[in-house]
């Protein structure tokens, strides 16, 4: 026990560093904004026709997607700087489910707590936007997502940032993401996100035997404007479910409190050492000196 | 190199004067055509070519950079290793400057300027690895402050600590280019520096470590957790000095002619005292990372393949040099002491490396492996380091005593 009193009285020492806060305070969910807007993905009703694709290439210039290729469907596919979102398609015992990914629009976003020019950019409306202007191309943002979704131009000399911004200028023209628009089965419906998951709950209610009991979105790392219903478990159609509900920002939040005190506590104390260790001959020279080398 | 004036030139003629100086000290001194200097211009010209393609044609034509795995060894080594490895500047000037401990001083200065070199060349590459760096004053300049990020805070630190090591590696310039009155200011900036540098050595350090704990989902469970920034800060004390002994070694024999006599006579004694430093610091972190291990119960881990590398990393390249460091100190080997620094800064890239691409995305069925032409880099990224560091030692009084006005100036 001695040991571990020393190692407890070094480590105080020596890790000013990280534990000046109060850590455990449990992190306080207030729960994700219900106003942002959001989007409801229906797995159940998806019939993979990909019009979601071609849409969102169309209305982001990217390159335009073949619908009617099905080849596409014999990976998972992941996003990528040309394919802001993908279908993806999964065997079940419920039949084939289709998935639509694209970024997951978090309530409390990684990329935007990571990025040190405020180029990743969470709007006051929801969306997550990203402003070429700002970048510096650091990729901090692909480390931090949970998801990984912003993609980067790696064989570009101007690279961008590429992801899903919901729509954000179609949003602010009060029409829907082009997606949702082109969706044919509604099988993705765009409202507030309290409403998108009292609907939600509604269809888990009222057909329990269709619907695995959970909304992806609702909890996962905070809170996301994207949610997700499915008939099965969601680790069987592409989701990370060990993601926990806290939100990711959260997790470095306890460093960058510590900053300040170490800025102010630190030098004062080293001030101090230094005035208490270092002899003093005259006012002037409280250091060693220069010449050390020739000391008496 | 006995040129004294007051301080800088003003005036056509002291101007004329001193680019004639400054000119003269251009030229390479020592013999042109050494093994190390064909080798190392070599590796250069081909990172220049490398880099031209990497410029025009994108980061994905010379890397091994993927969707997944966004930083390799341009970061996980040439940053967060290199950095970790400077950290003896920090830890020296805290023994000198705050503890008063004249012991270390005739290595201060070869140190110091070591980890500036470092920070410059190492967070230099990080230049390379960014793929608008264009705008890269965007966090210090401008309207576009993202302080929530943790990068934020290494980018300032960087960059407000190469200026705290220049400013304590300035009255070295100031004797070369003989400038007394330049020094003499100078050097009465440096209290001041060692503290500043201290503490943003602490965070950057630390908050090195920090830009991973967002990682959370992507790390291994048995290299993830909250107390990372601590354990960069804590290893980065052994890294450090681990690198100052070997650097240290090595100088002293290829530099043989800048050493001054009581540099030479007292260098034993203080690879010893750092050698006693590293393994207290080492066995606080190992006890530390034990620690850790016990609170998440993670045992069972262990039995797997990468909790075999896991020990591979903790117990072969932390507690036996750890342990060789206190063998050495005790029978006063400084073979051995040599030796376990070495082991001591392998076992320091496998850790760093472990946290920022083996580890990372281990989930992955394409794992990271970076090309041989990242490598090549990387080597020339190190190769120019050692040039500058030559450069600076064959002019600036690091390795032996200052000019005979700076004793001169200092008794009045």
């Amino acid at each position: 026990m001695t040991d571990r009193r020393t190692f407890l009285r070094v480590f105080a020492g020596a890790g000013g560093t990280a534990l000046l806060g109060t850590r455990a305070t449990a992190v306080e969910f207030t729960g994700a904004d219900p106003n942002a807007p959001a989007v409801l993905v229906d797995t159940k009703r998806c019939v993979g026709c990909r019009r979601c694709e071609a849409s969102c290439a169309e209305e982001n210039g990217l390159t335009s997607v073949d619908i009617n290729d099905q080849s596409v469907f014999a990976d998972s596919r992941q996003t990528d700087p040309d394919h802001w979102t993908v279908v993806n398609r999964y065997e079940s015992e419920h039949g084939p489910i289709y998935v639509k990914r694209q970024c997951m629009h978090c309530d409390q976003p990684a990329c935007a707590a990571a990025c040190l020019t405020k180029a990743m950019y969470k709007t006051p409306e929801g969306p997550i936007i990203w402003r070429a202007r700002k970048c510096m191309g650091c990729r901090f943002c692909m480390i931090s997502c949970p998801f990984d979704v912003p993609k980067f131009e790696y064989f570009s000399a101007n690279p961008k940032i590429q992801k899903c911004i919901l729509c954000h200028s179609r949003l602010q023209r009060g029409e829907q993401p082009a997606c949702v628009a082109s969706c044919p089965v509604e099988a993705l419906h765009f409202g507030p996100r309290g409403q998108m998951l009292e609907l939600a709950r509604k269809r888990i209610y009222s057909q329990p035997d269709l619907y695995h009991p959970a909304i992806y979105g609702e909890q996962e790392v905070g809170g996301t404007d994207w949610l997700y219903l499915s008939p099965v478990p969601f680790d069987q159609i592409g989701f990370r479910t060990d993601l926990g509900g806290g939100s990711v920002p959260e997790l470095s939040k306890d460093f960058l409190y510590a900053v300040p005190a170490v800025l102010l506590l630190w030098p004062t104390f080293l001030f101090g050492v230094n005035q208490a260790m270092v002899s003093h001959k005259g006012a002037s020279d409280s250091q060693v000196e220069l010449n050390g080398g020739e000391e008496e | 190199m006995n040129r004294t004036v007051e301080s800088p030139p003003n005036g056509i003629s002291g101007l004329r004067e001193f680019v004639a100086f400054f000119i003269g000290e251009l030229k390479p001194k020592g013999k042109l055509l050494t093994p190390f200097n064909v080798i190392s211009s070599v590796i250069m010209a081909v990172a220049i070519v490398l880099l031209v393609i990497r410029f025009t044609k994108g980061l994905g034509a010379i890397t091994n950079l993927s969707q997944e795995s966004p930083w390799g060894v341009w970061i996980g080594f040439d940053v967060v290793t290199g950095v970790a490895f400077a950290g003896g500047a920090y830890i020296v000037t805290f023994l000198v400057y705050i503890l008063g401990a004249k012991k270390y001083y005739p290595i201060v200065r070869a140190t110091v300027l070591n980890g500036f070199l470092a920070y410059v060349f190492y967070a230099g590459a990080l230049l390379l690895d960014l793929g608008r760096p264009w705008n890269v004053v965007n966090p210090i300049i401008g309207n576009s402050f993202g302080v929530s990020s943790v990068l934020f805070l290494v980018a300032w630190h960087f960059l407000l600590y190469m200026l705290a090591e220049l400013i304590e590696f300035s009255p070295a310039v100031a004797e070369w280019l003989g400038w007394k009155r330049t020094r003499r200011v100078l050097h009465g900036l440096t209290l001041g520096a060692v503290i500043f540098g201290i503490t943003l050595s602490t965070l950057h350090q630390s908050g090195l470590g920090a830009l991973y704990m967002m990682a959370k989902s992507k790390i291994h469970p048995l290299w993830y957790t909250e107390f990372i920034p601590v354990l960069f800060f804590v290893s980065s004390t052994f890294a450090g000095l681990s690198m100052v002994i070997l650097e240290g070694s090595l100088s002293h024999k290829v530099f043989k002619h800048r050493v001054g006599k009581t540099q030479h006579a007292s260098h034993d004694g203080i690879l010893l005292g750092l050698g006693r430093f590293c393994a207290v610091m080492m066995f606080v972190y190992f006890f530390f990372k034990v620690l850790i291990l016990i609170h998440n119960q993670q045992f069972p881990m262990l039995a797997t393949g990468w909790g075999y590398w896991y020990m591979v990393e903790l117990i072969g390249f932390v507690l036996v040099p750890g342990y060789l460091y206190y063998h050495a100190v005790q029978f006063e080997n400084l073979k051995l002491i040599r030796i376990a620094a070495i082991l001591t800064l392998v076992g320091i890239i496998l850790n760093r490396l472990n946290v920022t691409t083996i580890g990372f995305q281990w989930q992955s069925e394409t794992p990271y492996f970076p090309t041989w032409m990242e490598i090549e880099v990387t080597l020339a990224v190190i190769c120019a380091e050692i040039w500058a560091f030559r450069w600076v030692v064959n002019r600036m009084a690091v390795l032996g005593d200052p000019p005979r006005w700076v004793t001169e100036d200092e008794e009045h």
